[in-house]
């Protein structure tokens, strides 16, 4: 461990108990999903999952695989609990937010258990911060039922193709809409706001499409709002998979590269906005 | 009554200019005392202030490169002047580039320092900005309401942590609580902790270094004997503390800070020409 904060004490068995040399490769991951204020944490062998709900129709989920962890041991088969993510991304970043080359806050986790607090011990040049988060019974997540099988359309973008338009969204529409098709858009963004209907169309042999399997044309209408948030993870992201399927949910995975060039994944799924009529479309 | 003053060097008014910055984010009004030798910023306690107080001091001679003032009256050689600081923060934002800035005292239809900033300009005569803040006298009968206030009979003194990590924490504890606790022994010991039903965190610096105070006043005296680790804590509003190390743009020389616990802290920032104390009361 590379400071000598207080391990669990012998006879203490800790439920989860993980360390990472860098808080950043957690943190600026939970940002990405940050929309809410409460989040469900999911911690198994393979890692942690760390997911945040909306309106029951929007889903973003964390991935931090244990690989990323220095150390991430867990005594059961999966520990499950609620927590404020806001609470928890002040804890992680009480030293700044700031990334000078060099300088990095090391973390170690501890969780004993249903019914009591995550603990966080950070350290950066020799300070270190002691957090008990208070934790919550889990609430029911969303379950989208979305699998690779059920998938009808399919492309894998370069994030960079995608940056400036989401940064740009035209907020004064209600909806995005997402058009999906082997033929002519190929793959359309628009919006119906304010001042005008604006489409934004990435042919399919476009430079930053790196995969392109659609198989049926499929217009749907999501949300603006909930979807806006998932700019963040677009933002940390190098490449992003957009797939529908036949209901319309939307699946939006993120691949992202850490300070490490350690790959983690961040996905959001969304439900379609059921209020169209024909006459819009 | 009679002020003005000229800083021509742009290095000094630079200075100038962080020192009425930070005073601005300290206080919302406050007492500009002017002496011969040197000027003075105060805030007192009082309870709109919640509580917190300010002493600023600074030597006239390594800012201006002339002063004149001419106090009330002839044994009582000084100006008392409350006025809003951040109104003179502004006008010297205008003068980052000056050529000169002239402040004087005047009294056309209300009193006001008048603050001139002569700017470069590409003709040959310059650009002159003017800015009038106003001010409001105060009588010789209320000046003993603002005397330097004693440094208190604390129970642990000790040298703050490297500001910008302290600014850091504190301003994430921020969002957390509103009160926070401050805790030192005369170890070089210090712990920053916040507590509600939510979280609590506690923050803990080490070798921090303990001020060796002369023995004047038999405060050294008091603290021989004493139990070193033993900690002494005040639990302070956190805005305040925020707002001092937010005021803080660049490193003081020495920082410091007395806990006398569960009453005081008093906090003391010297700069090579500037010193600032601010005292910070502990809630009930």
């Amino acid at each position: 461990m590379p400071f000598s904060a207080p391990p669990p004490a012998s006879g203490e068995r800790y439920a989860l108990s993980a360390s990472l040399d860098n808080a950043r490769h957690l943190s600026s991951l939970l940002r990405a999903v940050h929309f809410q204020d409460h989040a469900t944490c999911l911690a198994t062998a393979s890692g942690l999952r760390v997911t945040v709900e909306d309106a029951k129709c929007i889903q973003a989920n964390a991935f931090i695989q244990a690989e990323i962890f220095q150390e991430f041991s867990i005594q059961e088969e999966s520990v499950m609990f609620r927590i404020s993510l806001s609470v928890l991304l002040d804890c992680l970043t009480i030293f700044g937010t700031s990334s000078l080359p060099g300088t990095s806050t090391a973390l170690r986790m501890c969780y004993r258990g249903y019914g009591y607090p995550l603990m966080l011990f950070l350290e950066e040049g020799g300070v270190v911060t002691v957090c008990k988060i208070h934790t919550q019974e889990p609430e029911e997540l969303l379950d989208f039922d979305f699998c690779s099988t059920k998938v009808v359309n399919k492309i894998i973008l370069q994030s960079e193709g995608l940056r400036e338009a989401f940064a740009e969204l035209d907020m004064t529409s209600e909806v995005l809409q997402i058009t999906m098709s082997p033929d002519k858009p190929y793959f359309r963004l628009s919006t119906f706001g304010n001042a005008g209907s604006a489409h934004l169309d990435y042919p399919r042999d476009s430079d930053l499409m790196e995969a392109f399997h659609c198989n049926q044309t499929q217009t749907n209408r999501y949300k603006i709002s909930l979807l806006k948030p998932s700019t963040k993870a677009l933002a940390l992201s190098c490449k992003v998979s957009i797939r529908t399927d036949a209901q319309g949910f939307l699946s939006l995975q993120y691949m992202i590269r850490n300070e490490d060039g350690q790959i983690c994944f961040v996905e959001y799924y969304c439900c379609p906005d059921e209020n169209i009529t024909e006459a819009e479309l | 009554m009679r002020f003005r003053a000229k800083i021509v060097d742009l290095a000094c008014l630079n200075h100038f200019s962080r020192i009425i910055n930070t005073i601005a984010k300290l206080a919302k009004t406050c007492i500009l005392r002017l002496t011969v030798c040197k000027l003075y910023f105060i805030l007192s306690d009082k309870v709109a202030n919640g509580g917190a107080s300010m002493w600023c001091e600074l030597s006239q001679g390594n800012f201006f490169d002339e002063f004149q003032m001419e106090g009330v009256a002839a044994e009582h050689n000084e100006i008392y002047l409350e006025f809003v600081p951040e109104n003179l923060s502004r006008a010297l934002k205008t003068a980052q580039s000056a050529k000169a800035v002239k402040i004087k005292l005047t009294n056309k239809h209300c009193p006001c320092l008048r603050v001139a900033v002569e700017l470069p300009s590409l003709s040959s005569s310059s650009r002159i900005v003017t800015h009038d803040i106003p001010v409001g006298v105060i009588p010789r009968r209320m000046w003993n309401d603002f005397r330097e206030p004693s440094v208190p009979d604390f129970d642990v003194s000790i040298y703050l942590p490297v500001l910008k990590t302290m600014k850091s924490v504190v301003e994430r504890m921020k969002n957390l609580s509103n009160f926070i606790v401050i805790e030192a022994n005369l170890s070089g010991e210090m712990n920053l902790k916040i507590e509600t039903d939510l979280v609590s965190v506690t923050t803990h610096f080490k070798d921090l270094g303990n001020p060796p105070w002369a023995s004047e006043d038999g405060c050294q005296s008091s603290v021989q004997g004493r139990d070193l680790e033993s900690m002494a804590e005040a639990c302070i509003d956190i805005k305040k503390l925020q707002q001092l190390l937010a005021g803080q743009q660049v490193n003081p020389t020495k920082a410091l800070c007395n806990i006398v616990r569960k009453r005081i802290v008093h906090f003391i920032l010297l700069h090579e020409e500037v010193s600032l104390q601010y005292f910070i009361p502990a809630v009930a």
